[in-house]
């Protein structure tokens, strides 16, 4: 039977792919997609969370899975406006590599 | 069985996660992430979670990637050209992400509360989307209709964000 800390491990484990995806790679969409991914450990932690830790009628705490319901739709608008952004910048620069981004760079 | 079922999902999920970091075309990070929500999915059906496996098929496997892979195919990306590897970058991305793993399961196998199994349920056969509705509507109604507001507001922002100039 697999336990909370099963599930918790499962959920570090994609939360720190996630975090490689936003540190090791380059092309911006990439690291978009690593952001989702860390998003989307974090609601695997929450339901967990969720179905293990019972309330007072025996049934899962369901304020939990509201928090991940609020998450998905949070991330879903993040990610449009995310994207029309990237898609701008690709108009005004013809890239998608972080690299060739350094008009703020120190 | 259960266990089993566990590990065969968890591996899924992870192995799909490491394609999505790991390939250099961005269509198969693109569909290596799909299959990563649909095995998240899974996990959440294995934890009662049905609703919630269900909402994360439809919102983030097929209106969240589907925009992915409309920008993907727009800006016409091609597969990463080999750049010399920074061997400094990878090391450092390495030791926050080892120290991360680190921290995280020393915490985990110190907390004897994390050994549980899951606890049986007073009713096993529980509705699970009237119990996330109800508790949606009832104690977060306000959270949920700002919720509205913040889609209105993304949706204009798109479309303000993708404009041309017009000369």
């Amino acid at each position: 039977m697999p336990t909370l800390a099963n599930y918790l491990i499962v959920s570090g484990l994609l939360f720190s792919i996630g975090l490689a995806g936003v540190l090791l790679r380059r092309n911006i969409l990439i690291i978009f997609m690593g952001l989702e991914l860390m998003l989307n450990a974090a609601n695997l932690s929450l339901v967990a969370f969720s179905r293990f830790n019972l309330g007072q009628d025996g049934l899962p705490g369901y304020n939990a899975q509201v928090l991940v319901f609020f998450i998905i739709t949070v991330a879903a608008a993040e990610v449009a406006v995310g994207l029309a952004i990237i898609v701008a910048l690709y108009r005004m620069r013809q890239t998608t590599h972080v690299e060739d981004l350094d008009t703020l760079k120190f | 069985m259960q266990l089993a079922l566990f590990c065969i999902f968890a591996a899924f999920t992870l192995a799909f996660g490491l394609g999505v970091v790991f390939f250099r075309s961005p269509v198969s990070s693109a569909m290596s992430l799909v299959m990563t929500f649909i095995g998240l999915a899974a996990l959440f059906v294995t934890l009662d979670a049905f609703f919630i496996g269900v909402v994360q098929v439809l919102v983030y496997a097929g209106a969240v990637m589907v925009l992915f892979l409309f920008i993907i195919m727009l800006l016409d990306l091609r597969a990463d050209q080999r750049r010399p590897v920074k061997l400094s970058a990878w090391a450092g991305g390495g030791i926050v992400v080892g120290g991360f793993l680190a921290i995280l399961s020393q915490v985990v196998f110190s907390l004897p509360a994390l050994e549980q199994t899951k606890p049986a349920l007073a009713n096993p056969a529980v509705n699970d989307v009237a119990q996330v509705g109800l508790a949606l509507f009832r104690n977060f109604n306000l959270p949920f209709q700002v919720i509205g507001v913040l889609l209105l507001v993304s949706t204009v922002g798109v479309v303000v964000l993708s404009r041309r100039e017009l000369k």
